[in-house]
C-alpha cells in the first residue's frame, strides 16, 4: 500500500539531514564559522541595544511628562498690538471656561537679592497664584504658600528654594526674616521643597529661586498683563475640549487676529519627542543595518569559499544521486543557520548591552519585541538572500568536473 | 540472465578545446547484458573515464545513441539523470571518497537520504550493507579510522545500498596495495556471482582479467580483443 504522506516525510527527513550536515560542517571549522557570523552579530547586537535604550529613554521621557504635567496646557499670549497681554479680569473668564480646574500666570524675572549685606544677582523669581501650589503639592518644606489675600494685597511675601536658603539664611530659620529683592523689602513665609525629581523634563522647565504672589512679581516688573499662564483641568482627558475652548476664547478676545498666541499642551510635546526619538531610532538601526549588510556578505564569501572546497564532496553526492535541488537546500540551510546563529546571539548581546545602558542612564529597560523580530527577521533575510547565490552555484556544478578534482 | 542492460551505438563525445575540438570518444558501440563484469581496460587518456561517466549518466553524448534498461538518455534533465543514478548506478571511485564527518554507516546511508528513505530503513540496510562487506564492526569508525581498503569496502557498500543495477568501478583498486587489491576483487566476484552487473575501468591489465569479459579502449576507440588480453 502507498503511504500518501510520503513524499511529506521524505522531505522533513530530507531537511533533518540537511540540518545535520550543516550543523556538522558549521561546527568543524568552528573559528571560521564564529568569524563568519561575527558582522551579523555585531549588527544586529547594534540594532537591538540602539532600539531597546532609545525606547527606554522614550518611555521615560513620557513618563516624566505625564507626572510633571499632563492635565495642563502651557498658553502664551504676546498678544496684538492693542491688547498686548492677559488682564486679570481675562485670567478670571478662562478660569471659568468648561472644564478648567484653574490658571496660574507665570510672570519671571530676575532680580537682585540682598540680605545683612550679603548680595546676589542672577535670582531668578516667578510670579504664581495658588492653583501653582494645588498642583504642585509636594512642592512646600515649611511655612506657609501663597495664598488668594496675597495675591489681592499684593503683598511683598515671598517663598524662597534651597539655593537662596543657603545663600542668605545660613544656620536662621528664614520664616519670618525679610529680604530684599530688587530693593524692596520682602518678608520670607514659606520654604520650597528641594526638587528631588531629576526628571529630563524638569531640567528642561527649570525651578525658580523665589516664588511670590503674581501680582506682586507683574508690579515689580512695571506689567499691567500677563503674557504667559498655564491652564490645569479637572481631568486630563478633557485636554483636547479645553484645548478647542481656549482656541475660540483667545480668538475673540485677540480680535481673530494672527500669531497672537500659542498653545502647548504636554501631549504634543511628547508626541513632538515621540516622533523625533522614532526618527532617530530609525536613523540609527539603519546605519546599524549597514553592518548587516557587510556580515551577509561575510557569509556569501565563505559560502562561495566553502563550495569551491567541497566541489569533490558535491560532485561525490551527486554521482551517488542528490539532486540539484537538494544540494543547493543544504547549503541555503547551512548559511541560513549561520546567519541565524550570529542573530540570535546578536539579540541577546544586543538585549545584555542595552540593559546595561539603561541602567547606566536611569531608563526602563523593556524588552522590545519588535526589535527582536526585525534583528532575527533580517538575520534570516541575510542568511537566505547572500547564500542563494553560492548554494546555486554548487547546486549547478557539473559531476564530473566536480570528480576530476579527485 | 541475456536480457540487454544497455546498448551504445555511435557514442560520440567532443570537448571544446580552446578554438579547436577535441574528440575523446569516437563512435563507441558497446552492449551490456544484464549480469555480466566488464573491464573497459586503457591507458590514461584513452577517453575510459569519459566513457564512465556516460554510461553512469554524469554526463551525455555529443552524438549516438544510449539506451539504458530500454530508456534513452539523451533527453534527460539533470535532475531526471539524478534520478537514474540514483536508481540504477552504484558508483565506487578510486579513492573511496569517504565524507569526512560522518562515520562509516553515515556515509552509507548518504545516497538513502536523498532517495529519500526513512531513517530506521536507512540504518537497516546500510548496516546490512556493511556486514556484506565484512565491517561488521567497523560500523560507527570515521575515515580517519579506517585503512585504505576498509575505506573502499564502506564505497563499495554505499554504492550496493541502493539495489543499483550496475555497480561502476573507476579504478577501485588504484589506491590499494596489491594483497587489499585482490581482497576487493575477491568481493567484485563474488557480487558478480550474486547477480550485480559490473564495469570496471582501469588500466591495470592484472584487475582486468579478473573480469569476464573485457574491452579495449585506445584514444576513444573501443575495441573488443580476441583471445589474449593485451594492450594494442
Amino acid at each position: 500500500m502507498i503511504n500518501p504522506f510520503r513524499p511529506l516525510i521524505a522531505g522533513i527527513n530530507m531537511f533533518v539531514e540537511s540540518l545535520r550536515m550543516a550543523i556538522a560542517n558549521i561546527t568543524a571549522n568552528k573559528l571560521r564559522s564564529f568569524l563568519t557570523i561575527l558582522g551579523i552579530m555585531i549588527g544586529v547586537t547594534a540594532v537591538i541595544a540602539l532600539i531597546t535604550t532609545i525606547s527606554g529613554v522614550s518611555s521615560s521621557i513620557s513618563d516624566s511628562f505625564t507626572s510633571m504635567g499632563a492635565g495642563s496646557i502651557t498658553v502664551s499670549t504676546p498678544g496684538s498690538d492693542l491688547k498686548s497681554g492677559l488682564s486679570s479680569e481675562d485670567l478670571d473668564d478662562i478660569a471659568a471656561l468648561e472644564n478648567v480646574q484653574g490658571v496660574t500666570p507665570s510672570v519671571s524675572l530676575s532680580v537682585k537679592a540682598a540680605r545683612n549685606g550679603v548680595s546676589e544677582t542672577g535670582i531668578t523669581v516667578s510670579g504664581v497664584n495658588e492653583y501653582y501650589f494645588i498642583n504642585k503639592p509636594d512642592a512646600l518644606e515649611s511655612g506657609r504658600s501663597i495664598n488668594p489675600i496675597d495675591i489681592a494685597d499684593m503683598s511683598r511675601v515671598c517663598m524662597i528654594g534651597s539655593d537662596v536658603m543657603e545663600s542668605f539664611f545660613y544656620g536662621v530659620n528664614p520664616i519670618g526674616q525679610t529680604i530684599y529683592l530688587a530693593g524692596v523689602q520682602f518678608t520670607v513665609v514659606g520654604i520650597l521643597a528641594e526638587d528631588t525629581d531629576t526628571s529630563i523634563a524638569s531640567i528642561m522647565s527649570g525651578t525658580p529661586d523665589i516664588l511670590m504672589p503674581y501680582t506682586t512679581a507683574m508690579k515689580m516688573n512695571s506689567q499691567n498683563l500677563v503674557t504667559g499662564i498655564t491652564v490645569y483641568m479637572n481631568n486630563p482627558d478633557d485636554t483636547e475640549d479645553v484645548k478647542t475652548l481656549l482656541e475660540e476664547h483667545l480668538d475673540a478676545l485677540f480680535s481673530f487676529e494672527d500669531d497672537t498666541y500659542t498653545i502647548t499642551t504636554m501631549e504634543s510635546i511628547e508626541s513632538t519627542m515621540d516622533t523625533m526619538l522614532s526618527m532617530m531610532s530609525a536613523l540609527l538601526a539603519g546605519i546599524a543595518s549597514i553592518a548587516l549588510i557587510v556580515g551577509g556578505i561575510g557569509i556569501m564569501n565563505m559560502m562561495l569559499t566553502s563550495v569551491t572546497e567541497r566541489t569533490v564532496e558535491i560532485g561525490l553526492k551527486k554521482a551517488i544521486g542528490a539532486e540539484p535541488g537538494q544540494i543547493q537546500i543544504q547549503f541555503l540551510i547551512e548559511s541560513f543557520l549561520l546567519s541565524m546563529i550570529g542573530g540570535v546571539t546578536g539579540v541577546v548581546l544586543g538585549l545584555v548591552v542595552s540593559a546595561a545602558m539603561c541602567s547606566v542612564m536611569g531608563t526602563n529597560f523593556t524588552i522590545n519585541y519588535g526589535a527582536i523580530a526585525l534583528g532575527v527577521g533580517f538575520s534570516a533575510a541575510v542568511g537566505i538572500i547572500f547564500g542563494w547565490s553560492p548554494a546555486r552555484k554548487a547546486s549547478k556544478l557539473s559531476p564530473i568536473d566536480a570528480l576530476r578534482r579527485m | 540472465m541475456n536480457d540487454i542492460f544497455f546498448q551504445m551505438r555511435k557514442i560520440v563525445k567532443q570537448y571544446p578545446l580552446g578554438d579547436e575540438v577535441s574528440t575523446v570518444l569516437r563512435d563507441v558501440d558497446l552492449d551490456v547484458q544484464e549480469g555480466e563484469y566488464l573491464s573497459v581496460l586503457g591507458p590514461s587518456g584513452s577517453g575510459k573515464s569519459t566513457l564512465m561517466n556516460i554510461i553512469g549518466c554524469l554526463d551525455l553524448p555529443t552524438s549516438g545513441e544510449y539506451i539504458l534498461r530500454g530508456q534513452s538518455v539523451e533527453e534527460l534533465d539533470e535532475m531526471e539523470l539524478a534520478h537514474i543514478r540514483r536508481r540504477e548506478i552504484g558508483f565506487i571511485f578510486q579513492n573511496s571518497q569517504m565524507l569526512k564527518r560522518m562515520d562509516a554507516l553515515k556515509n552509507v546511508e548518504l545516497p538513502l537520504i536523498y532517495a529519500g528513505v526513512s531513517p530506521r530503513e536507512r540504518a537497516r540496510r546500510a548496516e546490512e550493507m556493511l556486514v556484506k562487506v565484512g565491517l561488521q564492526d567497523r560500523l560507527h569508525h570515521f575515515p580517519n579510522q579506517l585503512s585504505g581498503g576498509q575505506q573502499q569496502r564502506v564505497a563499495i557498500a554505499r554504492a550496493l545500498v541502493t539495489r543499483p543495477s550496475l555497480l561502476l568501478a573507476d579504478e577501485p583498486t588504484g589506491a590499494l596495495d596489491q594483497s587489499t587489491g585482490k581482497q576487493i576483487m575477491a568481493l567484485f566476484s563474488e557480487l558478480n556471482a550474486d547477480g550485480h552487473t559490473i564495469i570496471m575501468i582501469t588500466h591495470d591489465i592484472n584487475i582486468a582479467k579478473h573480469a569476464k569479459r573485457v574491452v579495449n579502449i585506445i584514444d576513444g576507440v573501443l575495441s573488443e580483443p580476441k583471445g589474449e588480453v593485451t594492450f594494442a
